[in-house]
């Protein structure tokens, strides 16, 4: 009998002129255009230096700083004060300050400061552009030895992401957020429709065990959901050269319990609801609310501590935690061992809630 | 599992209520197997809602309910193996073929594929759709649409078939047909559990009832109905019956 069904489910979606077009077209629009438009990259960030000691050195460096993609010179001040009136005009993002005699004090090996504000209006700008401005700052400046330990107080090293490139950052943000998208809609959209189509009430009155109308609900989705996986993971390494660090097999196996995870979700609100737009609006709000808790865009670990604790219940950030280890890290099953429990669990929980909550009987 | 004599529907008492609002007061009626019994009454006469409850689609608020044998409130799956059904509105997949949706019927109440083949043939030159077998349902004629539903209702040889007002909106001709095939199934020993509210199709069955504010207020074959009403045809009944509903309200 659920051969039956899963075979119907199958055709209704491959027939549909609009399904089968969206899952192909979803995640080429999204891997393709979002990892560089959705960039949280600082570029051109207009820099104003006031340069009092008009050395060798100043010069040197703020050539250094200009010549690469993270700042481009707007305009030299003559002091703080005025700088401070391009930035607030919106001329300038940055303002560096080399103190007088910067090039002597530096090469007596004295300890030169050299101050640096940041408007700090755009937040991530801010803090991103400082931290770049003091990695330029902190290299050692070519003939003189003596640069390097007077500026380079601290080294940092941006592991597993070197060059700190968005896109190595978004990619699997994307693929959960496709996976989320697609393999939950889908469902949420399929049981409600059938309700408003009229055609559940001849099922609703023929044997069709409660289980097997799920499953039959589940595994066509779930192969859908694991078609875009692929799909996600080709489109990864042709355009952006991103293979995963760990292996594909532990990627499979985290996204085909997501897959039920999310489409047992969509179930569960699809049989909750008796037409399409509430199924939809629910599904919305569930899922604008697990992505922004899920450390997708913001990282858990800068929520308040009552948002951690919430999260600890999002089925989200163990797959977006997963998906960025295995990618990024490495990371292998074993290591991952907590959010594939969890996962697993939220699997069970939404498909067995969503064999209780669809009724044959009023 | 029934006996021949014993009925194939029985109720006691059927009664649904949804909050204040009583759908069904308890109704007592028996069908026996191989009738064509027609259930009769106006709009919101609470005919839908006590079929729903013998299909084990809606869970009666009181008293009892046996189809082929089982408790329609404790055993509803258990009926659902031995009954089909027509519902008001067309369901079947209109994105799926005819002979995509015979089979997929045909398989959830558990044929064999074999079988589900030749019944498939059988059915599609019954109903003289062997040209539309691969068609999809959806841009099929009502008409066309109607005798396929019920098709599908009695693909897997049930013994009572429940049909929800089968002809609403087609032309006499196309409902005669339909009628037809309703013959046949009885023929072939399926009872049949019809709503109607066209009196010319009232005449065509072996017994009526006739519901009046979720009550049967008449229930024998449409020739004693008519003496008793001293009535020239089923309209007159209904219409006298309606009408003492007026007078009494």
């Amino acid at each position: 009998m659920l051969l039956f069904l899963i075979e119907k489910e199958f055709k209704q979606f491959l027939r549909n002129s609009f399904l089968p077009r969206m899952v192909v077209m979803m995640p080429l629009m999204m891997m393709l255009v979002l990892p560089w438009a959705a960039n949280q990259e600082v570029r051109s960030l207009a820099l104003c230096v006031v340069d009092h000691d008009e050395s060798v050195s100043t010069h040197r460096l703020t050539e250094r700083i200009v010549a690469t993609d993270y700042f481009r010179l707007t305009c030299k001040a003559a002091d703080y004060n005025e700088a401070l009136q391009q930035v607030k005009r919106g001329e300038a993002d940055i303002v560096l300050e080399f103190p007088v005699h910067f090039e002597r004090d530096m090469q007596r090996g004295q300890h030169p400061v050299v101050y640096v504000a940041t408007n700090a209006v755009d937040g991530t700008k801010g803090t991103i552009g400082s931290a770049y401005l003091t990695q330029i700052l902190s290299l050692p400046l070519p003939g003189r030895q003596t640069a390097e330990a007077v500026l380079s107080p601290l080294s940092q090293q941006f592991r597993f992401n070197p060059h700190l490139d968005y896109k190595v950052f978004m990619v699997p943000a994307m693929m959960v957020m496709l996976l989320t998208l697609l393999a939950g809609y889908l469902p949420a959209l399929n049981i409600v429709t059938e309700k408003e189509r009229g055609t559940i009430e001849q099922m609703n009155v023929s044997p069709v065990g409660r289980l097997q109308f799920v499953m039959a609900k589940l595994l066509p989705f779930w192969a859908v959901g694991l078609f875009v996986m692929t799909l996600c993971l080709v489109l990864a390494a042709l355009v952006y050269g991103l293979v995963p660090q760990g292996s594909i097999a532990s990627i499979y196996v985290m996204a085909a319990v997501y897959i039920l995870v999310v489409s047992g979700m969509g179930l569960v609100i699809s049989n909750y609801s008796h037409t399409t737009q509430q199924a939809v609006l629910v599904m919305y709000f569930f899922t604008m609310i697990l992505l922004l808790m899920s450390g997708l865009l913001t990282p858990v670990r800068s929520m308040p501590e009552w948002a951690q604790y919430i999260s600890a219940a999002n089925p989200l950030r163990y797959f977006v935690e997963a998906m960025r280890a295995i990618f990024l890290k490495g990371s292998t099953l074993a290591d991952l061992n907590r959010q594939l429990t969890a996962l697993l669990g939220f699997a069970v929980l939404f498909s067995v809630w969503a064999v209780f909550t669809y009724r044959k009987v009023e | 599992m029934t006996t021949d004599s014993e009925p194939v529907i029985y109720t006691e008492g059927l009664t649904k209520r949804f909050g204040a609002f009583t759908a069904v007061r308890g109704i007592s009626f028996a069908v026996e197997r191989g009738e064509i019994f027609g259930f009769l009454g106006a709009n919101g006469a609470g005919k839908t809602t006590a079929m729903r409850m013998l299909c084990g689609l809606s869970r009666p608020t009181a008293g009892i309910a046996r189809v082929a044998g089982y408790d329609v409130a404790r055993q509803p799956e258990q009926v659902k193996r031995c009954i089909g059904y027509m519902s008001q509105r067309f369901s079947l997949y209109g994105d799926l073929t005819v002979r995509e949706n015979l089979k997929l019927y045909g398989g959830i109440y558990g044929m064999s594929r074999t079988h589900i083949r030749q019944k498939t043939a059988h059915v599609l030159q019954e109903l003289r759709l062997d040209h539309e077998a691969d068609k999809l349902v959806g841009d099929l004629p009502l008409g066309w649409k109607q005798k396929l539903a019920f098709s599908v209702a009695i693909f897997h040889e049930p013994q009572v078939v429940f049909l929800d007002e089968p002809t609403g909106g087609v032309d006499p001709l196309t409902r005669r047909r339909f009628w037809e095939l309703i013959y046949g199934a009885a023929e072939r020993g399926i009872t049949v559990f019809v709503t109607t509210h066209y009196m010319d199709e009232a005449e065509y069955c072996d017994r009526v009832s006739i519901m009046v504010d979720g009550e049967i207020r008449a229930l024998d074959t449409p020739r004693r109905l008519r003496q008793q009403f001293d009535a020239a045809g089923m309209d007159e009944v209904f219409r006298k019956l309606v009408r003492v509903r007026q007078a009494g309200a």
